[in-house]
């Protein structure tokens, strides 16, 4: 779950964000404590509490007094605009650059890509 | 932040050897740090002097704030777990926790009994028939259920098994949560424990070559891993620590974080980046210092990855 060679906190800070944006942590709904990450992901509770941190500078969390730490209202529309203004770096280029080194262009890119699009759509809609 | 160990230009030398060589450094409250390096590189050595079993050769040592020789004040709001603690004959685990109890004015007896019974002590051998495993568990028991200020845990895990050393580990991020302490971990299972320090101290041949945030450390050096002379155009101008080459393949580690324009570089350019672990850091970071102070063909001979291990 945790790799290398990236800070800790900032992988923290990334797998809360993953549970607000895929719905599992609702706005207004109380965010994991520092302790329970700490104990789950098995690290420090400094690193832990950096993450929590990072978060609400971010505006992603906020702290009601003497409870915890909530997920702001806005904060999942906040993430999705974050993760797509990085979408093309994070995933575009990699396989823009491996699809160049198997001699697949664009034209051919596109047709994969809704071939696989229809794919999980029926296999989605199945289940 | 409050400092609780402050460490000036400390010296110890055995006959002709530099066990520690002019080290300073402090240590704050309440936070993990680990003291890593390879054996005989001083750690034990720098922990002895610490908590007043070992004197030093020039230097000051300050525990808050005051100096530890015969201080009973300050002695007993430290516990140093050593990696080969002598005991008596005739002593067993049930007298080595009773006269613990004793000493340690925040014992607690309640812990004490749940760890004796995860680790399965055996309380009525004696501990010269103890096995290493079970002799260290003896050591981290008293680590931890002492609940001192301060609490020096020399290469704890000896002979512990995967599944005893993760109860330890688990305990111990646990018991702090619940009482936050000053601990001090030396262990040369750098990956093992890294998740757990908020700071590490790294020591080679009786010097400090690395003083900071775990965190910071993290994604400080990269891999980059492809065809050599790309390799080599990436790499041109930066802090190279480490190279390997197999064929036309290169490795390189280099030191600075790579920015957002770096990444897209050298994904232009078909080469992979791959992480570079905190121990596999520190092994080259170690290397390359034995090189850079000019006894680079010593380093090459005589350090190996395996080494640390």
């Amino acid at each position: 779950m945790i790799d290398e060679g990236r800070a800790l906190f900032l992988q923290i800070a990334e797998s809360v964000e993953d549970s607000i944006l895929a719905g599992a942590l609702a706005e207004e709904s109380q965010a994991p404590s520092t302790n329970e990450l700490a104990s789950f992901y098995r690290i420090n509770p400094a690193t832990a509490a950096k993450g929590i941190a990072m978060l609400t500078d971010k505006g992603v969390l906020y702290k009601r007094r003497g409870i915890g730490m909530f997920v702001s209202p806005g904060a999942r529309e906040l993430l999705l605009g974050e993760r797509r203004a990085a979408f093309a770096d994070r995933f575009l280029d990699p396989l823009l650059a491996e699809a160049r080194t198997l001699g697949l262009g664009p034209d051919d890119l596109a047709r994969l890509l809704s071939e696989r699009a229809a794919r999980t759509l029926t296999e989605g809609t199945a289940r | 932040m409050t400092t609780v160990i402050e460490v000036k230009n400390l010296t110890k030398r055995y006959r002709d050897t530099l066990a520690a060589d002019d080290v300073s450094f402090s240590i704050e409250k309440d936070t993990i740090y680990g003291l890593l390096g390879r054996n005989g590189a001083g750690k034990t050595t720098v922990m002895s002097i610490l908590t007043a079993q070992n004197f030093a050769t020039s230097g000051e040592v300050r525990i808050f704030g005051e100096n530890p020789y015969e201080n009973a004040h300050v002695l007993s709001r430290m516990c140093f777990v050593r990696e080969s603690q002598k005991y008596p004959d005739d002593a067993t685990p049930r007298h080595a926790f009773r006269i613990a109890r004793l000493f340690y004015p925040h014992w607690d007896q309640e812990l004490a009994d749940q760890l004796i019974d995860e680790f399965q002590v055996p309380m009525k051998k004696t501990i010269k028939k103890l096995s290493r495993g079970q002799l260290s568990a003896v050591g981290v028991v008293i680590g931890l259920a002492s609940r001192a200020e301060i609490t020096f845990f020399d290469e704890p895990y000896l002979g512990l098994d995967a599944v005893a050393r993760q109860i330890f580990y688990d305990r111990l991020l646990e018991d702090y949560s619940r009482h936050p302490r000053t601990i001090i971990l030396s262990s040369h299972l750098i990956d093992e424990v890294s998740n757990l320090l908020e700071r590490v101290i790294v020591i080679d041949k009786g010097r400090i070559i690395m003083d900071e945030e775990t965190d910071a450390v993290r994604g400080r050096a990269a891999n980059i891993v492809g065809d050599t002379a790309a390799v080599d155009a990436f790499v041109a101008g930066r802090e190279v620590i480490h190279r390997e080459s197999l064929g036309r393949v290169s490795s390189v580690t280099i030191l600075g974080e790579l920015t957002a324009e770096d990444l897209s570089l050298l994904t232009r350019a078909g080469l992979d980046v791959a992480p570079v672990s905190l121990q596999q850091l520190i092994v080259r970071t170690t290397q390359h210092a034995g090189r850079t102070a000019g006894d680079a063909e010593r380093a090459a001979s005589d350090i190996d990855e395996g080494a640390l291990r």
